[in-house]
């Protein structure tokens, strides 16, 4: 390998990741400019991250099934808020009440997303658009039941402190404090050690009794591995040692940082050993893992710079929310071995040939559109209990602005978008988000230039992006165009 | 008469146009046993109409150069409220010298913004609608940044001590502040006040548009929005006339913010024009326009329903239930409301493949 090819690498790399990088330096600067310890800056993105990724997830499916950026993601925070508002309002606190709602908006958010599937299905190449103002529409008729509806033709009690004096309509701000702030987030390791050991029983119990079911034999001795190993991770957290470090609900930065690079060093050295007995999978090269085993250990290196240490030291995460970040990025990858997946890809990539391979096209799109819906309806409910005070009329409006605009500047695009890209955008967004008032304050002596500055970041990053992304579909049109206009045809008749 | 034909007859009016009337007819009726005044009302429907008119006006060759509907109009806004600003700071004190210049520094601005705008929307064909979204939403947030840090000095404009930046609402009192309204002005019985002035100079820039839309260049344009292929083989540079609707569009949103300024009274910087476009498209659309083709009467039908319903609900809905904000609400669901029915009107299955 010569040095001009690594060169030519690199800069093609960061040419691909234009955005990205210029909101990497565009980050540092303004950290630079704010002049916000790091300890702060971390610890506030930390919380942010929780708060809002799993929104930001939620965007994915939409992407991979040819609709675009679904600004009708707000339909599923209303969904949420809907919930969460009869939830509080009879009075369940805790994790107890926080899963209720979920339970509730769950069907809610499902029979609104297949709506918006529905009609999205009879403006196809139009979705953002009219994801914007369905947004805006479900926004007014949101208002009308919270303002009128609630107390005007459904009596409520007003000893519950969230109806308007008078009996009609809903306060502006519902505090959660008390009843589900930190609902998740509170959620202790111990519990969800627990919750982990049963689902694996389970697992383990239902995969025998499946395959006796449909008169296979059953894999009983992989089933009692699955439940050995369960018993015996269990039976460990009983260990006081380790029953006191899994008490806890915050998990401090440091020791995530190391379980992680543990998991990734301890995954790559079975790969190997795998490999070594000849059993591994064919597309599998020792030099990867050996490579990411190296990354790990400079990063272990990393954690002994003081300034990253005291940042690691300093932040905790909430350890629940988290772990439901990361299974909603295994979700997202798992879906897309499946077939629904595929469909979902082939939808994406062209609705004429879907339909010619049988897929059924609009089916797949509502399908897509209830996933998003429901992710983001419990998204929001994550925000909510993270945020903690429920502001009734402005806690969605910008769901779907801020979500898409994180997306963005992770590298996304308005065709492909990946795990990767979500949660480096987020990372970005919010960075920016949290120093731009103070960066703002400290150069040009006013904090509310940093305040519009984010907002206009957010707005135009989005309009930059949809720009270059028409620009660059042009020209794939025009040598189309005459194919195209004769093979659309089924499907605009299915539509 | 038979079913067919009341089918007929509802298929040429238009059901949500129908639907719209109905209920602002209802709502005028609901006003005289509340004790409201029909005439006082009737005369805020005729002050709003004139007000917002030439904003919704701007539609139409935005429309029929084949760029659909405008909501980046919001760049001809921030053009038309830059006019007034320096017209402001000029201290200009004949209220229509001051107008008048505001809208011309305001037009040639918005022009030049309108021709680098078109040239990008001719990049974007088919996606005009979502980006001009976006890029209405941008200029809004990016002017926010201006309207902190231009170097304006006019007591009038900036924050009295203290304060960082230009004022929220900018006070046209000392300027053009209802100059049009008061032209020629007056009342019939107590109530009913007709801005004669306004009215005029709506009718007159719809007039002029009119006209423009009937010459030679108009029809060029129109037939350029309605089949690019047929005008392109007519000799017609397609992508030229797109660019003069969208220069033409974005200059009468500047008249046409200067206009609802002088009406209004006040100049409304920062996030007030955010939400406009929406509006202006909610009229037009209710008007009976569609994605593809608006005409003049679109125009005056739909600002007037659209206005009229906003003006009679304000104080109806205010004597039913005091302190409630219902009358937002319903701009919210109609405006949108309208613009969703619009787009699944259009042809589905053509864009981003």
């Amino acid at each position: 390998m010569n040095n001009n090819s690594v060169k030519d690498r690199i800069l093609t790399t960061l040419g691909n990741n234009k955005v990205v990088v210029l909101f990497v330096l565009l980050c540092i600067a303004a950290i630079w400019a704010s002049g916000s310890p790091l300890t702060f800056v971390g610890g506030e993105l930390f919380t942010r991250i929780g708060r809002n990724g799993f929104t930001v997830l939620a965007l994915l499916i939409p992407v991979l099934a040819g609709m675009g950026l679904n600004f009708g993601i707000t339909i599923g925070a209303v969904a949420a808020q809907f919930a969460m508002f009869w939830v509080i309002y009879w009075g369940f606190t805790g994790l107890s009440g926080w899963l209720l709602a979920l339970v509730l908006a769950t069907p809610i958010a499902m029979f609104l997303g297949y709506l918006v599937g529905a009609l999205f299905n009879r403006m196809k190449g139009s979705e953002m658009i009219a994801g914007l103002v369905l947004g805006y529409f479900a926004d007014g008729i949101y208002q009308f039941i919270f303002l009128f509806v609630i107390g005007g033709i459904i009596p409520m009690s007003e000893a519950s402190g969230m109806i308007i004096n008078g009996g009609v309509g809903v306060k502006n701000t519902i505090d959660l404090t008390g009843n589900l702030k930190y609902a998740l987030d509170n959620v202790s390791m111990l519990n969800l050690a627990l919750v982990a050991f049963i689902v694996a029983i389970v697992v383990a119990i239902a995969r025998v009794v499946l395959a006796s079911r449909k008169g296979e034999k059953p894999n009983y001795k992989q089933s009692l591995i699955l439940a050995v190993v369960a018993v015996v991770l269990y039976a460990l957290t009983y260990v006081p040692a380790i029953e006191h470090f899994l008490a806890a609900d915050r998990l401090r930065l440091m020791n995530a940082v190391m379980i992680a690079l543990a998991a990734v060093v301890i995954k790559q050295l079975i790969d190997i050993v795998v490999f070594k007995l000849g059993k591994a999978k064919r597309d599998y090269k020792v030099k990867k893992s050996i490579a990411l085993i190296i990354v790990c250990a400079i990063f272990y290196a990393l954690t002994y710079i003081p300034a990253i240490e005291q940042v690691l030291m300093w932040v905790s995460i909430p350890v629940a929310t988290y772990l439901a970040i990361v299974a909603l990025c295994f979700f997202n990858s798992w879906l897309l071995r499946t077939r629904l997946g595929q469909d979902m890809r082939t939808v994406g990539q062209s609705r004429t040939v879907a339909n010619a391979a049988g897929i059924n096209v609009d089916r797949t799109r509502i399908i897509a559109m209830v996933l998003s819906t429901v992710l983001a309806c419990w998204g929001q409910l994550i925000y909510l209990q993270n945020i903690g005070t429920f502001s009734t009329y402005g806690a969605h409006t910008q769901v779907g602005q801020f979500a898409i605009a994180a997306l963005l500047v992770g590298g996304a695009s308005v065709r492909k978008a990946t795990n990767k890209q979500a949660i480096i955008g987020v990372i970005l967004f919010h960075t920016l988000f949290i120093v731009a008032p103070q960066a703002g304050k400290e150069l040009f002596n006013n904090a509310q230039l940093g305040e519009y500055f984010r907002v206009f970041v957010a707005y135009g990053v989005i309009a930059v992006s949809l720009a270059m992304h028409a620009w660059k579909t042009i020209p794939k049109k025009k040598e189309e165009e005459k194919t195209e206009e004769t093979t659309e045809t089924p499907a605009i008749t299915e539509a | 008469m038979n079913n067919g034909g009341i089918k007929k007859m509802v298929d040429s009016i238009g059901l949500p146009r129908l639907i719209i009337t109905g209920f602002f007819i209802i709502l005028l009726i609901a006003a005289a046993p509340l004790g409201l005044s029909i005439p006082a009302l009737l005369g805020d429907c005729i002050r709003r109409w004139g007000m917002y008119g030439i904003l919704v006006l701007a539609m139409v060759p935005a429309v029929q150069c084949g760029i659909g509907l405008n909501f980046g109009i919001s760049l001809g806004i921030v053009s038309g409220l830059l006019g007034a600003l320096v017209t402001i700071e000029m201290k200009i004190a004949n209220p229509w010298a001051a107008m008048f210049l505001a809208m011309a520094i305001g037009t040639v601005l918005a022009s030049l913004i309108g021709i680098g705008y078109g040239f990008l929307l001719n990049r974007l064909k088919g996606s005009e609608m979502t980006v001009s979204t976006y890029v209405g939403f941008s200029i809004i947030a990016f002017m926010n940044i201006m309207w902190l840090s231009l170097p304006f000095k006019s007591g009038e404009i900036i924050w009295p001590l203290g304060g960082q930046g230009m004022r929220n609402t900018i006070n046209l009192a000392s300027s053009f502040g209802e100059v049009l309204n008061n032209t020629a002005g007056f009342y019939i019985g107590s109530d009913l006040f007709i801005p004669t002035g306004l009215i005029i100079f709506f009718l007159l820039m719809c007039l002029v548009v009119y006209l423009f839309m009937r010459s030679k260049i108009g029809m060029a344009m129109s037939s350029a929005g309605a089949n690019p292929a047929f005008a392109r083989s007519t000799g017609i540079n397609v992508d030229k006339m797109r660019i003069l609707g969208t220069a033409v569009s974005t200059a009468l949103a500047a008249i046409g913010i200067i206009t609802y300024a002088q009406s209004y009274g006040f100049l409304q910087l920062y996030n007030a024009p955010l939400m406009m476009g929406f509006h202006c498209v909610a009229a037009v659309l209710i008007g009976g326009a569609t994605v593809s083709r608006a005409k003049i009467s679109h125009v005056l039908i739909g600002t007037f329903l659209f206005q009229g319903i906003l003006a009679v609900a304000l104080p109806v809905v205010n004597k039913i239930l005091p302190e409630s904000n219902l009358s937002d609400i319903i701009r919210i669901i109609i405006s949108n409301g309208i613009i969703l029915y619009a787009l699944s009107k259009t042809k589905g299955g053509r864009g981003s493949e």
